[in-house]
């Protein structure tokens, strides 16, 4: 039964959606790729007009995407991904109760995009979790540090390369001035 | 004007005001920061100029740990995320491997985990009302609510064998099905729930010194809330009517009735009366689903989900197979991404999963709701004073296993 739905859902997973259509044809060289796996609207874009559709995504009357859920990255390297990283944004509009994905590849030797903190504050923190996990760098973000783990932790845990059982040696305690800059405009 | 500017403007110049700033570190190991979290906080007397959190204290490596794991191993860490309503978690990952298979559970599986799913929100709104009123001085309130939590968290214990770490969906139904007498269990402990409602509204809805300390503070505007990515009851006391049960209904939940409360300013006292009125609609909510609870299976017979019946291992050889193949090599789910949004109990609590087909899970990503929140703090805190922020840092109800996975 599994198998049918599987097959059966192959051919609907193609037809591009509303969204779909619409960021087709506003941005004919930036889409890549679609998917509706699920019915969940995937649209693969290319990095450098990753500013321009997220702006699009917000400010156009037709999308209204005013909460950006969630940025993820996911490392390919077991699954002989080409390029090895790829940015995964979630989307959510209340406007038209839609949700959308969009999707970013990036190669292992350049992993570098745009940040959208500018456009959606909880980018943010997102962008810092992706960096401190995967070493992605987000160009034009306001504080790119490390967010769950420490400072001096070398590496980044999440790339698929990183042995789950390595250790660090633990840290000294540092003085307090040392460990942060205060200067940070709120 | 807020405190903040007005103390700018009497100030005679920057130099001043800069000179008596002080920074002081508000835990990671303190009474009032649930969990571990630490707010380097910029005092100017009492007033607050600047905050910086500083969240990881809890990393356990969630992510990490899930993607080495097979699908069905994840199920307990799902437990220790939110672990004042574990049972959200449970079923938000079930479900999102159910999305990813393509399949439903049996419609009495369902319902089970609507009840419990709502018994867990219950429990979650409690904590967090509870401890945020005792720690601003309403030390009666809590020891009722935390009665009141107890008088679930036995019912939980009766339905899964554990009051924290329930470990209870599996992917396509239940472990278990409701114990007997477990409906006529509920229905007295909700109707004891109901009257603890009833004195502890009587008790501070309306009290003058609770009020004082909550109502507008921390509040915080549509478009920031928005902006910062807020869900579930936070995003609600701004009166934004986003509950995911509603927009993208899941389970059965287009089939119950319940409202969706919203507040209209944002601040302590908006959230505290939503989550006061969750509680009633989640108490609703169970009682339609008990009395509409199917009869039929609790687990859903697709092959390849669930070890086979004993009779079908030692009588036929398609039972035989399955059996071998399950234990040998787990769930497979097909090749595949999806995203499973779910109301957890702090806001939308959505599964990003990415499957190659070969019963290692590529990605196991949660978008944990109270990450936005914290993030929030600065926003929330600049401008009122030292003492607020323990009522603030409550009504977030951060919860450091989700927060920091």
């Amino acid at each position: 039964m599994i198998e049918s739905i599987k097959s059966g859902e192959m051919k609907a997973d193609r037809e591009a959606g509303k969204l779909t259509a619409l960021l087709k044809q506003k941005f004919p060289n930036a889409v890549l790729d679609f998917h509706s796996h699920r019915s969940d609207e995937t649209v693969v874009i290319e990095r450098d007009s990753l500013d321009t559709v997220c702006r699009f995504l917000r400010d156009d009357s037709r999308c209204a995407f005013e909460i950006m859920l969630d940025i993820t990255t996911v490392d390919g390297l077991e699954m002989n991904m080409k390029p090895r990283f790829e940015m995964v944004y979630h989307f959510k509009s209340l406007t038209h109760a839609s949700r959308i994905r969009i999707k970013v590849p990036l190669e292992e030797d350049d992993c570098r995009i745009a940040s959208i903190s500018p456009i959606w504050k909880s980018a943010d923190w997102y962008e810092r979790e992706c960096f401190d996990m995967f070493g992605i760098i987000f160009e034009g973000h306001p504080d790119l540090r490390r967010i769950l783990m420490y400072e001096e932790f070398e590496g980044h845990p999440l790339r698929k390369d990183y042995p789950i059982d390595k250790q660090q040696p633990l840290m000294e305690l540092k003085e307090i001035e040392e460990r942060h800059t205060y200067g940070r405009e709120l | 004007m807020t405190a903040l500017q007005a103390r700018m403007a009497t100030s005679k110049s920057g130099a001043d005001f800069s000179a008596s700033v002080m920074t002081i570190e508000i835990g990671p190991a303190h009474p009032a920061m649930h969990g571990i979290v630490r707010l380097t906080t910029q005092l100017d007397g009492e007033l607050i100029v600047g905050m910086e959190p500083e969240i990881g204290y809890l990393h356990r490596g969630f992510e990490k740990e899930s993607e080495n794991s097979k699908w069905i191993q994840v199920i307990p860490y799902t437990d220790r995320l939110n672990y004042v309503s574990p049972l959200l978690c449970n079923i938000g990952y079930s479900m999102a491997v159910e999305k990813l298979y393509g399949i439903e559970a049996p419609r009495r599986a369902e319902f089970t985990r609507v009840i419990m799913g709502e018994i867990s929100r219950i429990t979650d709104h409690l904590t967090c009302v509870g401890a945020a009123a005792m720690e601003i001085g309403a030390f009666t309130f809590f020891l009722w609510f935390i009665k009141a939590r107890e008088y679930l968290w036995e019912l939980v214990e009766e339905m899964t064998g554990a009051r924290l770490t329930t470990n209870w969906t599996r992917f396509g139904g239940n472990s278990m099905d409701l114990p007997d007498g477990f409906l006529s269990d509920l229905e007295d402990r909700l109707s004891k729930l109901e009257d603890i409602m009833e004195e502890c509204d009587k008790l501070l809805t309306r009290n003058k010194i609770f009020i004082d300390r909550v109502k507008d503070v921390g509040a915080i505007s549509k478009e920031d809330a928005l902006s910062y990515g807020f869900s579930g009851p936070m995003l609600r006391a701004c009166g934004i009517p986003y509950d995911v049960r509603r927009a993208d209904p899941y389970s059965v939940y287009d089939e119950l009735d319940f409202e969706i409360p919203v507040g209209s300013t944002g601040d302590c006292f908006d959230r505290f009366l939503v989550r006061m009125e969750e509680i009633r609609q989640s108490t609703s909510i169970i009682k339609q689903a008990a009395d509409k609870m199917p009869e039929g299976p609790f687990m859903t017979d697709e092959r390849m989900l669930h070890y086979p019946d004993k009779k079908d291992v030692y009588g036929n050889i398609e039972g035989l197979i399955d059996h071998f193949k399950m234990v040998m090599e787990g769930h497979q789910p097909p090749e595949g991404e999806i995203y499973m949004p779910t109301e957890g109990g702090n806001g939308e609590m959505g599964f990003y999963l990415v499957s190659d087909g070969s019963g290692d899970p590529v990605r196991v990503r949660l978008r944990p709701p109270c990450f936005n929140f914290v993030q929030a703090m600065p926003l929330m805190t600049v401008g009122h004073y030292v003492a607020d922020i323990v009522p603030i840092f409550g009504s977030i109800n951060m919860i450091g296993g989700e927060l920091d996975r």
